[in-house]
């Protein structure tokens, strides 16, 4: 599909009208019934994804069919309002936030424009406060006394499938980056509404192909991309000989190696595709360098988890497979790669869903002898933890000069930046293997940090404008920093960033290309023994 | 009809409470029955909801972090922001309710062409709030001199305090020209603030509307329609109340019992509507939860054990004979093959 031009959307966005821009729709929200056409929903999951994943043990994602958002007739099974009622009741008496977070918004409207879907798109119903109302009006009618009584009047509406489309339209305009949760006084985390109406949604049989197919995939082969172990290892090798013909050190990973020290899980998309390539690179060159003993693994090869996308036990059932590796090959603890998403689950909730990991030891770095107390119970540390902790130690040697093509500046992920609060020590490594990089403006980065605008499982290409649109304040942002100090590097510690602000800087600022973390460290880093080229563009120097 | 509907139920309570309060032998119903109907409904609610929400389990472990979080030793975290313990999420906590910090944040963002996103430090709301909720405080702690004889002294101090300014006669207490101000502010911020008037609600105009005519009627009763007023006779029936010997003496003027009708309406209403924030905020688990989940394990009370990951043992069979081609260990051999 081809993709608005950017001067049209850029007008658009500024001028077009919409709430953002300064015009109130005449009609209230609960009187504006969504339309779906082609480029504003994600294709829904095809029906032997579905069929195949509801036949796994332990998950139920039931009504598999053929359906199109377009289609008047959703094909929702006879009992569906029955399923949701219920479903939501079931809910509301397993989470408290989703009890608490339905009852005490105010809406005072400080989430509103906090937004990158609502600041893109200026749809009311992107505002954070009013998705959860979409819920929440629901809620009322149905479990509360004066929503009972009351009705409209008390803000409650009846549930009808046209509610039931707009939920599946916003909630999948929301990327669960939690950036509105830290403006609201009461701490409304409005990726919990997300994943509550996911849920709901799954109970009848409507989610979208782009999370649900590397779900899939992820259950039966151990990664996203559905990468047999031979594809696994066939494409770890390929960039082994391109570490030895940049930098002449011949790198030997081993793969579901027993006995190893550290297990180590990255998103498959670092040995799958450029640019994340480049940082599967730094991450093969830095343990060669330290000589660390740790093995990959072809059965969990997926660091990210499409589960926290889709439900809390197909987010369990996918993120069990770290500790059953671990385990079986008997390491002492598990490394994990840069990512976002993942790192909210394996930060706050695995330890929960899988724990306790009694057969792992708490997390020591066999090259520096820190002990990582911070994972003491969970046992995985951050790629960027360690890397920081080897830093400080003096442990490896970076040449700075080697990154002089790299002007940078940081994107903080939502994810490690508001679920864990791994902030600094990304900017700790970038100061040790840059000579320059830049911070972005200072109510974008850090806690208040911006979406990619792509995340929870939004990154396919049916709904690219809005993509374009909802990562727009990211990528404004970088054009802040590029404009004033021609920055040309968008630093990240995340694999979907890496995919998707590849396309998203394109877009919108063209000048500036996306590198991982440890690929700047991989750049850097002296090396024992290297017969180092001049390389002009780091390891992604092409040679022949 | 958001903003109608509500307006005028609260001017239908105002009849009520002004009408009824007239008929003879109905001011026991208005001044006894009805406070201890309200007070029930109010700590009975309250306690109610409290109780549901807690009755529900935090499954998991969620602290939004707005800033650093405990790391290596020599990394600097923010204590705060990122809570590691206890007194660190007591201290957040204070903050959040006494203060507002998430408020504090506040910017406002405008799209301008380019496109360029502005976010510009926004610090209304947490003023307007600041100003409400704080005045009303002080508004109930200094109506504690009603009920309680003899008056403690903090409650002196903080009705001198409040009248401090001296102005007029009897003294103009400083919150009560605040509260007028702070629910016009975020009355008018409701109807200004584009975004805030699209998502308003008849249940956000109802409480301003009912909580405005309660200050009203307390200041009218206080500066203007005094007649009736027996400061006495209203302090008998307040002891009276708590002590629960109510007794209502002389004449009391309508207005105390509009007054104290649409406080019943408020304490009854409280429970049930989105004034509950008051206790909501304090359960709240992106706030109130430390963001220690990788070095202590949060338990979570359904989590199923029957949900486990695709084996191992599945895994190998599916791809055994790759592995072993690419030399990756396999647990089990494959099967010799049977002769021909």
């Amino acid at each position: 599909m081809a993709v608005v031009k950017v001067d049209t959307l850029s007008r658009s966005v500024a001028e077009g009208p919409s709430l953002m821009t300064g015009s109130i729709p005449r009609r209230d929200w609960q009187d504006m019934p969504v339309q779906f056409k082609p480029g504003n929903y994600a294709y829904p999951t095809k029906s032997e994804i579905l069929a195949y994943l509801d036949s796994q043990p332990g998950i139920s994602l039931p009504n598999a069919r053929d359906w199109s958002p377009e289609d008047d007739d959703w094909k929702l099974p006879e009992d569906w309002k029955e399923t949701i009622i219920n479903g939501l009741a079931e809910r509301l008496d397993k989470f408290r936030s989703l009890k608490i977070f339905m009852d005490c918004c105010v809406r005072c409207g400080a989430c509103a424009d906090k937004c990158h879907f609502f600041l893109g798109t200026g749809d009311p119903k992107n505002m954070p406060v009013m998705r959860a109302e979409l819920l929440r009006s629901i809620y009322r009618q149905e479990f509360t006394l004066a929503g009972k009584l009351l009705g409209k009047m008390a803000g409650g509406r009846k549930m009808t499938t046209g509610v039931l489309k707009e939920w599946f339209m916003y909630a999948y305009q929301c990327t669960e980056c939690r950036r509105c949760s830290v403006f609201c006084p009461y701490g409304i985390d409005t990726a919990e509404i997300t994943m509550m109406l996911r849920e709901l949604l799954h109970l009848v049989g409507c989610g979208i192909n782009w999370a649900m197919e590397p779900v899939a995939n992820s259950n039966r082969t151990g990664n996203h991309m559905g990468l047999t172990p031979q594809a696994y290892k066939g494409n770890v090798d390929f960039l082994c000989e391109d570490i030895e013909g940049l930098t002449g050190i011949k790198v030997n990973p081993t793969f579901n190696r027993k006995g190893a020290e550290v297990l180590f899980i990255t998103p498959s998309a670092d040995v799958f595709a450029e640019p994340g390539l480049f940082t599967c690179m730094g991450y093969l060159l830095l343990f060669e360098a330290i000589g660390l003993d740790y093995t990959w693994s072809t059965y969990a090869s997926e660091g990210g988890n499409f589960g926290l996308f889709t439900s809390n036990e197909v987010m369990k059932k996918l993120n069990g497979k770290m500790y059953a590796e671990a385990k079986r090959l008997g390491v002492k603890w598990i490394l994990g790669g840069e990512c976002g998403h993942m790192w909210r689950v394996v930060h706050q909730y695995m330890d929960t869903m899988n724990g306790p990991a009694d057969f792992l030891e708490v997390p020591k770095s066999p090259i520096t002898g820190t002990v990582f107390d911070n994972a003491a119970s969970t046992k995985m540390v951050h790629i960027s933890e360690f890397t920081a902790d080897l830093i400080k130690n003096n442990k490896i040697k970076f040449d700075k000069s080697r990154n002089a093509h790299v002007k940078a500046t940081f994107h903080d992920s939502c994810n490690p930046a508001r679920a864990m609060g791994l902030l600094d020590e990304p900017r700790y490594i970038l100061d040790h293997v840059l000579d320059e990089w830049h911070e972005m403006p200072e109510n974008t980065i850090r806690e208040k940090t911006f979406c990619c605008g792509s995340g929870t499982a939004l990154n396919t290409d049916e709904i690219m404008e809005l993509r374009m649109r909802s990562g727009l304040p990211r990528a404004n942002a970088v054009k802040h920093v590029f404009d004033k100090h021609a920055v040309n590097t968008l630093a990240c510690v995340c694999a979907i960033d890496r995919a998707t602000l590849t396309t998203l800087m394109d877009y919108w600022v063209p000048e500036v290309t996306v590198a991982g973390i440890t690929e700047l460290v991989g750049n850097a880093l002296v090396v024992e023994g290297e017969k180092r080229q001049e390389l002009d563009e780091g390891l992604r120097t092409l040679v022949f | 009809m958001k903003y109608t509907f509500p307006l005028a139920a609260v001017i239908a309570l105002v009849l009520i409470a002004w009408i009824g309060s007239q008929i003879p032998g109905m001011q026991y119903l208005f001044g006894v029955a009805l406070p201890y109907l309200a007070m029930a409904l109010f700590v009975g609610g309250f306690c109610y909801r409290v109780i549901q929400w807690a009755k529900s389990p935090v499954p998991f472990r969620i602290p939004t972090t707005c800033g650093q979080g405990y790391s290596l030793p020599w990394i600097k975290r923010d204590k705060l922001e990122a809570p590691n313990n206890t007194s660190e999420v007591v201290a957040r906590m204070f903050l959040e309710i006494f203060l507002f910090r998430s408020l504090w944040r506040n910017t406002k963002s405008e799209a301008l062409s380019g496109p360029k996103i502005t976010y510009e430090s926004s610090r209304w709301l947490w003023l307007f709030s600041i100003i409400f909720h704080y005045s009303f405080l002080i508004i109930v702690l200094r109506h504690m001199r009603m009920f309680l004889e003899p008056v403690p002294f903090l409650v002196s101090a903080l009705e001198y305090g409040d009248g401090i300014m001296q102005i007029g006669a009897p003294v103009m207490y400083m919150t009560d020209a605040a509260i007028i101000l702070g629910l016009l502010l975020l009355f008018g911020r409701r109807l200004v603030n584009r975004q805030v008037r699209y998502i308003s609600l008849a249940n956000d105009y109802f409480p301003l509307y009912l909580i405005f005519s309660i200050a009203l009627t307390g200041i009218l009763m206080r500066f203007f329609l005094r007649d009736g007023i027996d400061v006495v006779a209203i302090k008998t029936l307040a002891v009276g109340l708590v002590t629960f010997q109510p007794t209502i003496s002389g004449d009391i003027g309508s207005i105390f019992y509009i007054h104290l009708f649409l406080v019943c309406c408020l304490l009854a209403y409280f429970p049930f509507s989105k004034l509950m924030h008051l206790g909501g905020v304090f359960l709240s688990p992106t706030r109130n939860m430390a963001n220690n989940s990788r070095m202590r394990r949060h338990i979570n009370p359904w989590n199923d054990p029957k949900i486990k990951p695709h084996s191992y043992a599945g895994y190998e069979d599916d791809f055994r004979a790759d592995m072993i081609e690419q030399g990756i260990p396999v647990e089990k051999e494959l099967p010799t093959k049977a002769d021909d």
